[in-house]
């Protein structure tokens, strides 16, 4: 104990401990070439063996040098858990074990530093949407559907719906005219790629996903659109007749926006939408954070900004109340595109988003294209762990209580509801969403998910969540050029394409047996839970 | 499973016919009750035409709570039919102890109004009478609307027909259009309110199926008017939706069909009136309807239609000769009133289709 001080950090403070078997390593130094975080080394290690080697007992102690792969004892060179050591060991001969013991949160904030990371909440994993089953089953009277045989209309609105009375419709002939201008509005899967920036993603993991969005609405007949992000987004892009897939974001960063508006006199299509992002589910009331670390020269660049930690306000400037950012924010967004892109809003959800969301309903010009209620399991890049595992609301029931606001004043669909945080959370996304849009949801955003499918081997359970970090080990979250190359971006686009086309068939497979041929939006019937409290909560059937 | 029925004639028919349309197909229902609404009214009503009329099945409290209520509304009972019951042993029927029809004239204030004063205030009363009949179970009124009759019952049709002597044409109960059903809606309570066709300010619909939007449907609708009552029935959604198309929104009929069973968006996007309708489908989302459903409806002008979910997962068949058509589930039902019909020119709409027969009966089919 005189080498060693109960203060000092050892590996079994850390959150992983590297399991290493030395008689299977071949000092190959893959596993150490691959830690993107630095956290095990080789190194020389004295052994004392005792050989015999004579036809007699002849037991004769020596001292030898070995090379072996060993943790590093240091916060600062933490072991994830990513496991990139194990994928990449052609003998099984290292792997992360998570420490039960773990006293990192107790030495983590060394220096008066609070914890930051990327993922998600770790607290709170559990899910009300696994104790909801699809139990309104459709058979005799009315015949389930079928899946492969009947057509489906598995589309959303994104933009602003007029009451049938604020319609500009005249009756000539027996015919309906409508005269004059309507907000617009697409009809769009029911299913957005959600915001994620470059930046906090890498470009080609950016560009993986705008592959896959592309691919899945040319190829596939998928509407599906994509959201930008704030963080601007590659001229080429703008230019191009792909824009009208994307959702462009602006945050209270503004970042990318000297380049988007620069490129608006050359952009041949309108972007898909305009979404004003006020607030995320991961980290509500915080800004947005990119670290210096990942602020490469080609997202210097894209953004307009020197290396510097991107901090973008948790407000936006300016603004002073809801009825401002309506006036202000909407108005200006909707004028730089003539009034030809729906623009649409996403905010944390919150004891309060009710109130916000009335607010919107009841604005007189009717200009707000969507609601996007982001609940405390989404994801973000970098965050304080504080706001990442304590502050946040839970989604499910907000979205219930803002859909049933609507219905109430007769306005259900008026300012369509998106719902997101924990979509896929489990790999089954399509029930996710299918329950979501069971209860009031017109469509959802997942992201994890996606980056999930590139690669990404981040979880709720403290597994790497180190997208802040730079060192992202699947090239995903990280800048590093070397890191980058890592992801395959065909392989990594033609994962989420894959998993789109299952999430349609599946998705299906829940609209035909309850007999639904369009989004079930707001049939609450058809769920049922076990809980009785999820039950009250939801007003859904409770069943056991 | 629902049997629906309706007929249109240019004489008008006595309620016997509207039950030899529907027992054939007695197969097909539970013979679990028998509703009826009769619209253009020959017989006892035929000097009241422009008089309201209350259809009333109630309790001898309950007969005194109307007369209260409209005495105290300045409503003036003009003509009062009881009709002489039937009650041998032995018949299927859960009878109310009255049965009461009263044609009333409007209350003097209103001598002056519009029509649209008058009809709010036939519906308010309804819907008044409706509450204070409900709170001690004293009686049920269906209809209260010039020149139209509304009758419904629990129980067996035939021991129905039997007890209000509905076999025997007696010249008393007759109409030029007729829709009718023969069966409660068993998959809820038996209540008498849930037995289509329902009815709301002139609109008549009944409909065979099952709407699996009935809940966001009701959701809906319960903000959009205070006649959107009851749900009892997923069914009452068709009528609402009906009502608010073309009684409060004013569009002309066939947009009912792009509301309640819009065209997809692939087809949308190649019609020339493709804005048009997708602002329909958008603003009135929460109206479309699904499952297996086929709807028969009678407007205020006594046109009468049928259309069919988009699927067209419930069968309907239109048929009869130039005085006489009809619209059934079931042809069996045209065979028995309408033998002699040309069945080569019988109509079997599809999925897209409007079918409606005119005041003039003429017979018009149009497609979505």
């Amino acid at each position: 104990m005189e080498t060693v001080k109960t203060q000092d950090v050892t590996f079994n403070d850390l959150a992983w401990k590297i399991k290493y078997t030395p008689d299977r390593c071949t000092m190959c130094g893959s596993c150490v070439a691959a830690c993107t975080f630095n956290a095990i080394e080789a190194r020389i290690e004295r052994r004392s063996i005792t050989v015999s080697t004579g036809h007699q007992p002849e037991p004769n102690q020596r001292h030898i040098a070995v090379p072996v792969i060993r943790q590093k004892n240091s916060v600062a060179n933490a072991c994830v858990g990513c496991g990139m050591c194990e994928k990449v060991c052609p003998n099984n001969a290292i792997q992360p074990i998570r420490n039960e013991d773990s006293r990192l949160n107790v030495v983590g904030r060394a220096g008066g530093n609070p914890l930051k990371r990327g993922g998600r909440t770790n607290l709170n994993a559990e899910r009300v949407l696994d104790k909801i089953i699809v139990g309104r089953i459709s058979q005799m009277t009315d015949p389930s559907l079928d899946s492969e045989r009947h057509t489906f209309d598995v589309l959303a609105p994104f933009g602003r719906v007029l009451l049938p009375q604020e319609l500009p419709f005249s009756v000539e002939n027996g015919e309906i005219k409508m005269q004059g201008w309507v907000p617009p509005v697409h009809w769009i899967y029911p299913l957005i790629f959600s915001d994620m920036s470059i930046g906090a993603l890498s470009t080609r993991a950016w560009e993986a996903l705008s592959l896959a969005t592309a691919y899945l609405n040319e190829k596939h007949k998928m509407p599906v659109r994509m959201c930008s992000g704030e963080g601007g987004m590659p001229v080429k892009l703008m230019e191009s007749e792909y824009l009208k897939y994307s959702i462009i974001q602006i945050a209270s960063g503004h970042f990318g926006w000297n380049r988007i508006v620069r490129a608006l006199p050359k952009m041949k299509v309108d972007p898909a939408g305009i979404l004003i992002k006020i607030g995320q589910g991961a980290k509500p009331g915080d800004g947005g954070l990119l670290p210096a670390a990942k602020v490469a020269e080609h997202i210097q660049a894209i953004r307009g900004v020197p290396k510097a930690d991107l901090l973008s306000p948790p407000n936006h400037q300016g603004l002073y109340s809801i009825e401002e950012s309506v006036q202000k924010m909407f108005m200006s967004m909707n004028a730089a595109f003539k009034f030809r892109v729906p623009v649409a809003i996403k905010c944390a959800a919150s004891a309060t988003s009710v109130s916000v969301y009335n607010n919107l309903l009841r604005d007189p010009y009717k200009i707000c294209g969507g609601f996007f209620i982001d609940g405390i399991q989404g994801g973000t890049g970098a965050a304080n762990e504080v706001s990442l595992d304590h502050t946040g609301h839970p989604v499910v029931s907000k979205l219930r209580d803002c859909y049933q606001s609507a219905v109430k004043q007769g306005s259900p669909g008026r300012i369509p509801l998106w719902a997101g945080s924990g979509v896929g959370m489990t790999g089954n996304a399509a029930a996710d969403a299918f329950k979501m849009i069971c209860l009031g949801a017109n469509g959802v955003f997942m992201g994890k998910l996606l980056i999930q499918l590139m690669g990404c081997v981040g979880n709720e359970k403290g597994r790497c969540n180190a997208c802040n970090t730079g060192f992202c080990p699947t090239g995903i979250c990280t800048q590093d050029p070397r890191l980058v190359k890592r992801l395959d971006i065909d392989r990594a686009a033609q994962n989420i394409v894959e998993y789109m086309l299952a999430f349609d068939a599946e998705f299906k497979k829940l609209m035909a047996p309850v007999g639904n041929s369009s989004l079930p939006v707001g049939r609450s019937d058809a769920l049922v839970t076990n809980d009785r409290a999820v039950a009250d909560k939801l007003s859904i059937t409770y069943a056991c | 499973m629902c049997r629906i029925g309706a007929i249109k004639s240019a004489d008008p028919v006595h309620a016997s016919k509207a039950l030899s349309l529907m027992l054939p197909q007695q197969e097909g229902h539970d013979n679990s009750g028998f509703a009826m609404v009769m619209q253009d009214l020959e017989g006892e009503f035929s000097s009241y035409k422009e008089k309201p009329l209350m259809s009333l099945a109630c309790t001898q409290k309950g007969a005194k709570i109307v007369q209260d209520y409209m005495d105290k509304s300045g409503f003036r009972a003009l003509h009062e039919w009881i009709p002489k019951v039937n009650n041998r042993p032995g018949l299927d029927i859960k009878a109310m102890p009255y049965y009461i029809f009263t044609a009333y004239d409007y209350p003097d204030y209103l001598n002056n109004s519009s029509q649209d004063q008058k009809e709010d205030l036939l519906l308010n009363t309804r819907l008044a009478l409706r509450t204070m009949l409900e709170k001690e179970d004293h009686g049920y009124i269906f209809s209260f609307w010039p020149d139209v009759l509304t009758l419904k019952e629990i129980g067996d049709p035939r021991d129905i027909a039997t007890y209000f002597g509905l076999w025997e044409d007696r010249g008393d109960l007759m109409a030029r259009n007729v829709v009718v059903q023969c069966r409660q809606n068993t998959n809820y309570e038996i209540v008498r309110y849930a037995a289509h066709p329902f009815f709301l300010q002139g609109y008549t619909l009944c409909a065979n199926g099952e709407n699996t939007f009935y809940t966001k449907n009701k959701e809906y609708q319960k903000s959009l008017h205070r006649g959107y009552i009851g749900f009892e029935s997923d069914s009452q959604n068709f009528l609402y939706t009906l009502h608010y198309v073309l009684h409060e929104l004013k569009w002309p009929l066939k947009y009912y069909k792009h509301v309640i069973t819009p065209l997809s968006f692939e087809e949308m996007e190649k019609r020339p009136d493709k804005r048009e309708l997708t602002a329909i489908r958008q603003t009135l989302g929460h109206l479309e309807i699904n499952g297996p459903n086929t709807v028969i409806a009678m407007l205020p002008d006594g046109s009468i239609m049928t259309c069919c979910d988009s699927k067209k997962l419930r069968p309907v068949v239109v048929g009869g000769t130039k005085d006489l058509m009809a619209i059934s589930s079931e042809v069996c039902g045209l065979n028995v009133i309408l033998p002699d019909r040309d069945q080569s020119k019988d109509i079997y709409p599809n999925e897209r289709e409007i079918v409606m027969i005119t005041p003039g009966m003429e017979v018009q089919r149009w497609k979505q």
